[in-house]
């Protein structure tokens, strides 16, 4: 209790007040925009916020990351286009029921269930923080290399249908984080004789190039689009009330989204589809779902909402990231020196606290905002597709240049968002790049330090963690094996769609 | 010859045109790089296996040619959708804007931020299309807006340019600040 209100005191600074303005209504337009979405502009920002104080920097990016998908869903409902790449299930009824006329009433409940899933994640994880410290101490080195190689292979296997490029991207990631001077004895690994690759390849360089440039090569190259957009009359207020009679799929969602969210690799595509099938197999009326249910557009938008606040209990926790965008914050704990881990939650949960608290505060500051401004973000959206290009790529910019001032970096940058550009357009996973080499970095340092303490490989899961750690790993690779099993006797009818996007860009 | 056929029924999977291509490219990258493994991360002496240096190399490299192997037999396996190299011409066509992207980055030192952003975002408008004096009007107030909230506000780290050492003595140092 005594954290809490302390973290709750350390949110009383203009300067993290107005971090949380910004990233409030900046992701929410930012969400809103076809073609931009989260992981465009945290990659953009990052840079930037190197130069604030550690809790202002992450409320920002964490601001973004939450109320992107509040805007991403104006788009994904009335205009069948996701503003990011977590909504496009919401599409699946969304639209539907703006084409019955019900464009407001579907907004309204997204917003609502958007609003309980953040709102469920944070309170549940308020009250597992305690749990959470408790354990957090357990993990030595061999169970946090444990648990980042769960991560690779979850990130792999989550991609169904496409575990083999998801492989060969992790890889690739891996591998990229090894290019330049080995940390401890300084050899040089795949510097081919090369001065600029002697300091290796930065994660923040590859991250903007993969997300940022290559979604603003991909605008300018596509043809131009300019949605028109269809104006909504009336309260949005409704929606609150009307969410009471799902709360069941909301509260169901919203769990899976904070199960899914702590579990690194896994995030929102999986929680959606879970909440989605659960929705589905209860609901009184089946066959309304993707032609315009409630419930479903409920259990999209609460499942998606809940994975932010949970995302950060690995990244906290353990300094574990399980996606992209958490990816990306990582880089902003350690230029700050905030090492996050097992002794973060132990020794500063009132910074844990307060990053909790805040993110409640945003989702309260969003639909605030988004209850009497939905007409005015939904017509951003109308911005056409290659200004957007155009806005991206200088901005860019500023984040590629603004780390070293270093033209290099910005070649490697736009080599890689050449690099994105060609996964996207063959709806290949970006993400598997981005955690290998956060994960693989990991893996390598945390199973040097293990080393003195093992001389069989079974002194690995010789502690009870690192032995569950370990059946998880084996318990998650025999369950793909039986899916893939029944797939190979039951073959499904469409094995590529848009939901497998994962760019996040998108 | 059946078992063949199950195996091929095995890795078939939905793909779209240039996925072989990109397949293809893939594994021969991946496969100079594990070539050059002997000289760009040797093993060295007895040392623990783990705390060797091409310890990881291996590791990664070798899964990126056997995933690699995977995805381009699957690929090679899948029913062909037609439009190959009409997609490899989109990769190409967004190497020019890699192109303009960093002739960008050249100016900057040279020209200053802000005309050189300015130049930028109205070159780029033009390259893309947009002809009418709004589209122009608009690029150089969103130029103006982010130099300024970057390196106005946020103060981020892009040197001054070159040009602005010939301001008069006035202004200078505001641009050389701000701008």
């Amino acid at each position: 209790m005594n954290d809490l209100i302390a973290g709750i005191w350390l949110l009383f600074d203009l300067q993290v007040l107005m971090a949380l303005l910004v990233g409030s209504i900046g992701g929410v337009i930012i969400g809103a925009i076809p073609g931009v979405g989260a992981a465009v502009a945290i990659a953009i920002l990052l840079p930037a916020t190197f130069s604030l104080p550690p809790l202002v920097g992450l409320t920002m990016l964490l601001g973004i990351y939450g109320s992107s998908m509040y805007g991403g869903a104006i788009p994904a409902i009335l205009i069948n286009t996701p503003g990011t790449a977590v909504n496009a299930l919401t599409t699946y009824d969304g639209y539907p029921m703006t084409k019955r006329g019900e464009g407001r009433r579907a907004i309204a409940l997204a917003y609502s269930a958007s609003f309980m899933g953040g709102v469920f994640s944070l309170i549940a994880l308020i009250l597992l923080s305690p749990l959470l410290a408790r354990i957090a101490p357990m993990f030595g080195s061999r169970e946090i290399f444990l648990a980042a190689l769960l991560g690779v292979i979850l990130v792999v296997l989550a991609h169904r249908g496409q575990v083999f490029a998801a492989g060969m991207l992790a890889a690739f990631g891996i591998f990229l984080n090894t290019v330049g001077l080995e940390p401890v004895r300084y050899t040089r690994r795949y510097t081919f004789d090369q001065s600029w690759l002697a300091s290796g390849v930065d994660l923040i360089v590859v991250v903007l190039g993969l997300f940022a440039l290559s979604q603003a090569f991909l605008l300018l190259v596509q043809k131009d689009d300019s949605p028109d957009m269809v104006s909504l009359k009336g309260s949005i207020f409704s929606g609150l009330k009307e969410l009471w009679l799902y709360r069941r799929v909301a509260t169901v969602a919203s769990s899976f989204g904070v199960m899914m969210g702590m579990i690194p690799g896994v995030g929102e595509f999986t929680a959606q589809f879970m909440s989605y099938t659960y929705a589905q197999k209860t609901s009184k009326t089946p066959e309304m779902f993707g032609k315009g249910s409630p419930e479903g557009l409920v259990a999209s938008e609460a499942a998606n909402n809940a994975v932010p606040g949970a995302a950060m209990i690995p990244l906290l926790a353990l300094g574990i990231p399980g996606e992209a965008l958490t990816a990306m914050m990582l880089s902003v704990f350690y230029v700050h020196n905030v090492i996050p881990g097992p002794q973060l939650f132990q020794e500063r949960m009132d910074f844990v606290m307060a990053l909790y608290v805040a993110l409640l505060v945003l989702n309260v500051m969003v639909l605030m905002f988004l209850m009497v401004s939905t007409n005015w973000v939904s017509r951003i959206v109308q911005v056409p597709s290659r200004l957007v290009g155009i806005a991206i790529l200088l901005l860019g910019f500023v984040g590629v240049y603004s780390l070293r001032n270093s033209i290099t970096d910005c070649a490697v940058a736009a080599g890689f968002g050449v690099f994105g550009v060609i996964l996207k357009r063959l709806n290949l996973p970006l993400v598997p790049i981005v955690l290998g080499m956060v994960l693989g970095g990991i893996m390598e340092v945390k199973l040097r330090s293990a080393m003195p303490r093992v001389s069989t490989p079974l002194d690995m899961i010789e502690r009870p963690i690192g032995m569950i750690i370990f059946a998880l790993i084996l318990m998650v690779i025999g369950l793909h094996i039986r899916t893939l099993i029944r797939e190979r006797r039951n073959p499904p009818q469409d094995v590529d769609s848009d939901i497998h996007l994962t760019q996040g860009g998108e | 010859m059946s078992r063949l056929k199950t195996l091929q029924e095995m890795f078939k999977r939905y793909r779209r045109p240039g996925d072989l291509v990109f397949a293809t490219l893939f594994l021969l990258i991946s496969l100079f790089l594990l070539s050059q493994l002997s000289t760009q991360a040797p093993w060295r002496g007895t040392r623990n296996i783990f705390a060797q240096p091409a310890f990881w190399p291996t590791v990664s490299l070798s899964a990126m040619v056997l995933f690699s192997g995977l995805h381009f037999l699957s690929s090679a396996w899948s029913d062909r959708q037609p439009g190959r190299w009409a997609e490899v011409w989109q990769w190409v066509r967004a190497c020019e804007f890699a192109v303009w992207f960093l002739v960008y980055v050249w100016v900057v030192p040279y020209l200053g931020y802000l005309p050189a952003t300015i130049m930028a975002a109205i070159a780029l408008a033009l390259r893309a299309g947009y002809r009418s004096v709004k589209i122009m009007l608009t690029m150089v107030i969103l130029a103006t807006v982010i130099v300024v909230a970057f390196r106005g506000f946020l103060q981020v780290r892009i040197p001054a340019g070159a040009l602005y050492d010939y301001l008069p003595a006035s202004i200078r140092v505001f641009w050389l600040t701000y701008l």
